[in-house]
């Protein structure tokens, strides 16, 4: 057990599964508030306070650090926030003002102390989770990434947030207003929620950089935000996508030697695909079969006021039978013998012989529509 | 040596006044339809482009670059269209799942570049890189941008209609959507542009602070992208030319700074909707108010004792004012309304209105 714990692709493997679990529980009620690009916002202001916090402290990793380079995160978004209130500018333009200038100056200060903070530009941008193992710590006598400690503390206090504060949270995601009458302080919860999302950014910026960091934070929980409108199960989707994200890219990744965390964050888009494609409500899948059923319906509609209105006339021999369909109403022949069993099968048409003709429900469906269609004509032109 | 330097610090120089008028005259149209963090998935979401023209060029080409970031720009604007029309995905959750996706996609493509050999001609574009900008790049870069400032010269009318009213733009029989798109395409391009200079990261403040700041100066659309132009290629240059004397110093983190000085400038010092004259309004309004308030109270007890002349007890004024009327009174007797009057056994102030005081106190002033 603990040989194949550290084994380096299980040490890649659960520091990237940790940093999928924390981005899918925090991520599933930012996106559900809102503030999805908050989350922009908290990970490119982290940078100015991990190199503060090392300023301060000395240390690039502990709770210290962390903690510091967090408060970066959060002041960043309330920064923006209190910014947008003195309504000299828009709220987005207020945020996309605030932390590029953290993140400029977090930048230059890396710049310009490279030499004693052995920390790279690139890697706060990229991170490289393939080099996780290159720190380590011993923790019950295992050998583990020291980067997938912190996750491992960043994940529990996250876990423990969601599952204490569980009812105040879906409540003040869905209806902030209610959640206040109750006393359930909905700006103090998202506070909370930003201060921890800002934490797990620190965590995990060294595995997978500031960026990717987003990727599990946003992609996971549409994913199940499409697939499904319950909260728990669109968390359990959410966490599975994230999960099944972090072993597919590791696997690519390794397959075509590319980027290891990249490889994970584009494996997220795999699962929102299926989501688009296969979303019960909004998917690919779903809109063409509401289109092909609606077409359908609006074809035995064409089909009983077409019977309806050849019912008494002496062309009717001629006009409602299959030929007549196929040729006055332009349907193939499959498609005109789908409409006539639909419309036999409902018991809105029968068939005498070659001939076609309403049912008492038949004909008083045709009535309807028409009646609704002469409607909609009498209305004055500008009305319609 | 010397010539060189001033050499490169000209080229420099030039590049970055040309990028930052650019970006802060489209920066106005983006900030003022509520889209700035657009030009911030746009700008990270080259990034697969600037790899993607890097692999295919084999090598430093400032074109298949360009082009290729420019593809993968439109490609991110239009797939946060799709989500939000086709998939209802909600606006911001649209935006970051583009941004991230793109950006995870490029740093694949920028692992693999990597094993290439001259693969620190895309490193430059993370965080832009003054110097990496050559003489020979000015002239498609100033082609691109006079073409792109022509654009919008020819439809400044329609862009400033779409811009402020879309509902009464379609109303009036516009293209609001091809306009929509066309100024979204050109946002694209001055972004890409723009990205050996401030860096993909980095790139969504040349475009928003200029804007921002003119913001704060003016009220018209046209004195406002002026503005954001000088705004952009002042910060744009400051910026350029102190990470070129700097030693490794990436521009675009100091051009951001430059630009993100001259908002707070102008937050504070506007005219108007500045934070000082904003708290000077507030003093004045103050002032105005409790004048009026003393006034009154003088005019009342005066009144009330059928004595137009009538001095009344500074104590008195204080508590109609709920505060110390000291200053006020002082201010008053400058202006030769009220006069003080002290005489008598009772040795504390009164106060009581002049001539010209009872005017004022009538409105007659």
């Amino acid at each position: 057990m603990s040989a194949l714990l550290q084994s380096v692709p299980a040490m890649i493997l659960m520091t990237g599964a940790l940093v999928a679990l924390s981005g899918a529980l925090l991520g599933t009620f930012l996106v559900l508030r809102g503030q999805s690009m908050a989350s922009d916002a908290i990970s490119h202001a982290i940078v100015l306070g991990i190199v503060l916090a090392w300023f301060v402290t000395g240390a690039r990793s502990g709770p210290l650090a962390v903690g510091g380079a967090a408060l970066a995160g959060l002041a960043s978004v309330l920064g923006a926030q209190a910014l947008a209130r003195t309504r000299l500018m828009a709220q987005d333009a207020a945020l996309g003002l605030v932390f590029p200038a953290m993140f400029a100056l977090g930048v230059l200060l890396i710049n310009l102390n490279a030499r004693n903070l052995h920390l790279d530009i690139d890697t706060v941008l990229l991170g490289e989770i393939g080099f996780v193992w290159l720190e380590t710590k011993t923790l019950l006598g295992l050998e583990l990434p020291a980067a997938a400690v912190t996750l491992g503390v960043v994940a529990m206090l996250n876990a423990g947030f969601i599952t204490l504060f569980w009812k105040e949270l879906k409540l003040a995601s869905f209806d902030p207003g209610l959640a206040s009458a109750f006393g359930f302080r909905p700006g103090l919860i998202g506070a909370v929620l930003l201060a921890l999302t800002s934490a797990t950014a620190v965590a995990a910026f060294d595995a997978v950089g500031v960026v990717l960091f987003m990727a599990f934070l946003i992609v996971p929980p549409v994913t199940g935000l499409l697939l499904s409108r319950r909260l728990w199960a669109m968390l359990a989707i959410a966490v599975g996508s994230g999960l099944f994200s972090v072993g597919a890219g590791y696997a690519l990744a390794i397959r075509w030697d590319v980027s290891i965390g990249g490889m994970m964050a584009v494996a997220t888009g795999a699962g929102l695909v299926v989501a688009l494609v296969a979303a019960p409500r909004s998917g690919l899948v779903a809109a063409l079969i509401r289109r092909r059923l609606l077409r359908d319906e609006e074809r035995l509609n064409t089909l009983l006021i077409h019977l309806a209105s050849h019912s008494d006339t002496p062309d009717r021999a001629e006009e409602c039978t299959e030929a007549a369909f196929v040729e006055h109403l332009h349907w193939t022949r499959d498609d005109a013998r789908a409409v006539i069993l639909s419309g036999l099968d409902r018991g809105l048409i029968r068939r005498d012989g070659a001939l076609f003709s309403l049912t008492e429900a038949g004909a008083a469906r045709a009535g309807m529509l028409m009646r609704a269609h002469d409607r909609r004509r009498a209305l004055p032109p500008d009305t319609r | 040596m010397s010539f060189d330097i001033s050499h490169t610090l000209v080229t420099v120089a030039m590049a970055a006044a040309l990028i930052g008028a650019l970006a802060g005259v489209l920066g106005s149209f983006l900030v003022l339809r509520g889209q700035s963090l657009l030009g911030d998935v746009i700008s990270h979401a080259a990034l697969p482009g600037v790899v993607g023209g890097f692999l295919i060029a084999g090598g430093r080409s400032f074109a298949a670059i360009l082009l290729g970031a420019l593809a993968a720009g439109a490609l991110a604007g239009l797939s946060v269209q799709g989500l939000r029309r086709v998939a209802g995905v909600k606006p911001d959750a649209a935006l970051g799942v583009v941004l991230s996706l793109f950006f995870a996609a490029g740093v694949v493509l920028y692992s693999l570049a990597q094993a290439r050999p001259g693969a620190a001609g895309v490193e430059v574009f993370l965080y832009g890189q003054a110097a990496s900008v050559l003489r020979t790049d000015l002239p498609l870069m100033a082609g691109v941008a006079l073409a792109v400032l022509a654009v919008i010269a020819a439809l400044w009318k329609e862009f400033q209609f779409v811009s402020f009213d879309p509902q009464g733009a379609r109303a009036a029989g516009l293209p609001v959507d091809a306009l929509e798109t066309a100024l979204s395409v050109l946002v694209a391009i001055a972004i890409v542009l723009g990205l050996a200079l401030a860096g993909v990261v980095l790139m969504v403040a040349m475009l928003i602070a200029p804007a921002v700041a003119a913001r704060q100066w003016v009220d018209r659309l046209a004195p406002m992208v002026i503005l954001a132009a000088l705004f952009g290629a002042g910060s744009g240059v400051v910026g350029a030319a102190l990470s070129a004397m700097g030693d490794g110093v990436a521009t675009g983190p100091v051009m951001v700074l430059a630009a993100t000085v001259v908002v707070a400038l102008s937050l504070v010092l506007a005219p108007g909707r500045g934070a000082l004259a904003q708290a000077l309004a507030r003093v004045t309004a103050r002032r105005r108010l409790q004048r009026r308030q003393v006034l009154d109270a003088l005019r009342g007890l005066s009144v009330e004792h059928g004595n137009p002349g009538h001095r009344s007890e500074e104590a008195m004024i204080d508590t109609y004012l709920g505060a110390s009327a000291r200053p006020v009174l002082e201010r008053l007797e400058g202006e030769g309304l009220i006069r003080r009057d002290v005489h008598g056994p009772d040795r504390r102030p009164h106060w009581a209105l002049t001539a010209r005081g009872q005017q004022a106190a009538e409105g007659r002033e």
